[in-house]
This record gives C-alpha cells, structure tokens and sequence, in this order.
C-alpha cells in the first residue's frame, strides 16, 4: 500500500494537482513516524511511511496547511474522516483546498503494548500472517499480533470513509463495536470505587497538554488552560482539583464535536485512558438525546448546539446512578 | 461545661439564579418571610445558560461543598431558550462528575420562577440538608484555596 501512496502522491504533485503532501515521515526509530508536509518527489522516495505504526490523526494538520496558499493532499484513514468532516463542518478546514485520498484504516499497533512484554531496543516490527517479528538490538522476538493492536483500532467504530476525493484500497462499514463496555464498567461501579480508579488515573497527569494539542476538535486559537492568570496553567503537586479540573474542561469543549478518533490516549505520555471521559459524553449524548456521530456529515446540528422541548430534566443523573 | 457544642457541619452552598425568574424567586421567598439557610449564597446571572460549566468547577474550588443552578421553568426563560441549553449541558456535566466519582448530590438544576417564593425556599432548605449529609466537599477541592 504504501508504494501505491507514493506513487499517487508522486502523480499528483507532477500533474500540479496539489503542490504539498501530507504524510508520515520515518523517526528516529522504526515506531516514531510523525505527521510531516513533503513539498518534493524526492521527499517523498526518501521519508514517507504508512504502515502499521503510522497511526497519528493527520486532519488536524489541515487546520494550518490550509491557511497556506495552494493545494494539499493529505491521506486519511477511515477514523481519520470524521474528524476532517467535523472541522469542514466547523469551517476550520476549506475543503477546496484540499485533496484527500482514503486510505485503509488499522489495525495499528500500539508501540507501548509491545515495550509491555518487555521488549525494547526495538529495531523493526514485521507483521507476518499476525504474528509480530521484531527485530531488537537483544536478538529477535514475536508477539501475536493481536495482543498489539492499539485501544482505539481494537475498538473500532468505522471502517467507512466519510469524505474523500478518491480512494486506495477498499471502503469498509460502520461498525458495531464494543467501544462503550468499559464506560459502562465504570458507570456500574460505586462511586467511591470510581473515584479512586480516576485519581490512580489523573494524578499520573503531568499537565504537558499533549491531548489538548494533538486533540483534532481542540482548534482553538485561544485556550483557556493557557490564560496564566487562570491559576490552572500548571500543575500544582498534591491536589486533586487541577487535574479533574483540567479533564472534565477538556474533555467538555469537545462534547459532542468528539468523533473518538483515539488521539488524547495514543499521545499521554502517562497511558491515562482519555478516551473514556470522551466516551463517557458520547454514551450519553447517544443514550439521552439521540444516536450522535460527529463528524459523520457536515450538516448534523451537534447535540450541544440544539435541544428539544422534552428533553429529559438534569436529575436522570440521579435516577440513573448507581450507589 | 463544654464550649463548642454547637460544631455541626454547615455547608457552603453556591446558589446562580437567573436575573428574570430566580433572583426574583429568592425576592419573593424573602419578602414573604419565609426561611432558608443562610449557607446559601446567590450569585446572579442574566440567564441560566450563561453558567460555564468552569464556574461550577470554579465554586468546588473556592470551597462550596453545594453548587444549585436555577432558571425559569423550560418555556419561560427570557431569552427564549437558554435554560434549554442550560439543562443539555448541565446534565452532561452532571453526568461526568458523578463518573468521576464526585457525589452527585451536590449538584443540582432546579426550575423556580419569579412566583415560586415558596418552592425557592423549600428547594433550599432541602438541598441544604442533603449536602449537609454529604459532609465537606472533599474531592473536587483546591487546599490552595482552603481558608486557614
Ligand atoms: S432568563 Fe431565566 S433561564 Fe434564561
């Protein structure tokens, strides 16, 4: 797959189509690939990537590239989609201005899952018939394939792509998958019991903002965890109030704009399961107010700028806890 | 003889009522002489949906054990919709403190119209009194702010 990307890419820069690639570029090492613009074929033969490890959302990108003169291509796995419809929705990105190429989503592999057996001084991963060789500076070792797989890939909601201009490889379905079990785990359990799996959580939080800034729906120019007269700017050791703070207001600007892309758990650098609390406001957005996908068109009004007469009153909070 | 007998917990109960309906439902319950505690302090705003939900946050912080939000009943509200705004947010609000294992019973949305005097006080005297159960607010609370 990724020979026939850089051969299109190679085309459409060529032909004048656009004049910028959007891509992943190899790191340092063999799982760092990152999110970078190629403006060159010859770029483009030497760095670009997609493979298993090439899992960062690249809509949010487009934000900037966009402002730029010009044309950009940009390749979007299915996942990906959604979040590219919802800031076109939320006129962030000027869709004239880009061209998008689907491409097949995951599974992806999450690299801390294999680092979690053990295995490090990593020097390639090969996935063959799903079974993991990797090669190390120790020797070789595998791993099933399976017990990598990413949360957000293994959770998948959609193999479908949402927007495109053409596509590479097959378009898949909507899925049914699992991905609210573990919200309702937490909602089942009583409330001192959540209360202590969340602070074990958010005091590992270090407050370095990586899932507010890789966040496709965080686009603000101007954030208020940065105004330093909020007195929440940083983090302050031994208290409990910044880091719940810091959460539920991060997680609450995106209610509802949230396609549960995945990114603000790939990214913690501290393995905090972000995603749940973003989850959590899809569960009840879908359960209360009616099945929501953000990001699925770009027309949808999104449940937090609409309301109906009959809407349930706040107190189903407590109806519907468990003690 | 024992000095300090009196120490039952009282709360700090955070009250924003809206300017059209609330606020002169607390008037009303005032100029009717009817009771209600004192922990309650109001803080106005011109309409329910102008509550962030940083505020609520903001009032854990500076020590409320007990945040009410009150606006005109669904219909009535003077700009024609805010409260129902109001009501999707602040139940998805809700919803996520209690996820996060913050007591639920010290958040509330309570609907009082410039004419309810009567039902402000009662909404008051009985939040009070469950907050009062609940004890100090402990877990959404910032010890900078905590008064010596
Ligand atoms: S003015 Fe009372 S709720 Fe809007």
């Amino acid at each position: 797959m990724q020979e026939a990307m850089i051969k299109r890419a190679k085309e459409l820069l060529a032909d004048g189509t656009v004049d910028r690639v959007i891509g992943w570029k190899k790191g340092e090492f063999v799982y760092d690939h990152t999110p970078a613009v190629f403006t060159s074929a010859q770029d483009i033969e030497e760095n670009f990537v997609c493979d298993e490890l090439t899992s960062a959302n690249l809509s949010k990108y487009l934000v900037k590239e966009t402002v730029r003169e010009g044309k950009v291509l940009a390749f979007l796995k299915p996942c990906d989609t959604y979040s590219f419809n919802q800031l076109v929705k939320e006129h962030r990105i000027d869709r004239e201005k880009v061209y998008v190429i689907g491409i097949p989503g995951g599974p992806k592999l999450d690299i801390e899952k294999i680092k979690a057996k053990g295995i490090t001084g990593i020097l390639s991963v090969k996935n063959e018939n799903y079974t993991l060789k990797i090669d190390t500076l120790y020797g070789a070792s595998e791993m099933p394939f399976y017990e990598a797989v990413s949360e957000k890939c293994a959770n998948c909601k959609s193999k479908k792509h949402v927007v495109y201009d053409e596509l590479i490889g097959e378009d898949g379905d909507v899925l049914d998958s699992g991905r609210f079990e573990t919200v309702e785990k937490l909602e089942n359990m009583t409330a001192q019991e959540r209360y202590d799996f969340w602070r074990s959580e958010l005091s590992k939080c270090i407050r370095c903002n990586a899932c507010r800034n890789v966040c496709p729906a965080c686009t603000c120019e101007k954030c208020v965890f940065d105004n330093p007269s909020s007195g929440v700017e940083n983090k302050a050791a031994a208290d409990s109030f910044e880091e719940n703070m810091f959460h539920i207001i991060r997680a609450f600007h995106v209610a509802g704009r949230c396609t549960d892309c995945g990114e603000c758990s790939r990214v913690c650098p501290q393995n905090i399961p972000l995603h749940l609390l973003n989850r959590k406001f899809i569960k009840d957005i879908n359960e209360l107010y009616g099945t929501y996908q953000a990001g699925e068109n770009t027309t949808d009004k999104a449940p937090l700028n609409d309301y109906k007469m009959d809407d349930c009153e706040a107190n189903v909070v407590h109806e519907r806890g468990v003690e | 003889m024992q000095v300090n007998e009196n120490k039952e917990f009282q709360p700090l109960i955070v009250a924003f009522c809206c300017n059209w309906c609330s606020y002169a439902g607390a008037d009303l319950s005032g100029t009717n002489r009817l009771n209600y505690p004192t922990n309650v302090k109001i803080i106005r705003v011109p309409c329910s949906c102008r509550v962030n939900p940083m505020f609520i946050l903001r009032a854990f912080q500076r020590g409320a054990d007990g945040v009410i939000l009150c606006g005109c009943h669904p219909g009535d509200c003077h700009y024609t919709s805010g409260n129902y705004f109001t009501r999707r947010r602040m139940t998805l609000l809700f919803g996520m403190l209690d996820f996060l294992g913050i007591e639920r019973d010290r958040t509330r949305v309570e609907w009082v119209s410039a004419a309810e005097g009567a039902k402000f006080a009662a909404t008051m005297n009985e939040f009070t009194e469950a907050v009062k159960k609940l004890g100090p607010n402990r877990r959404l609370e910032d010890l900078r702010c905590r008064k010596q």
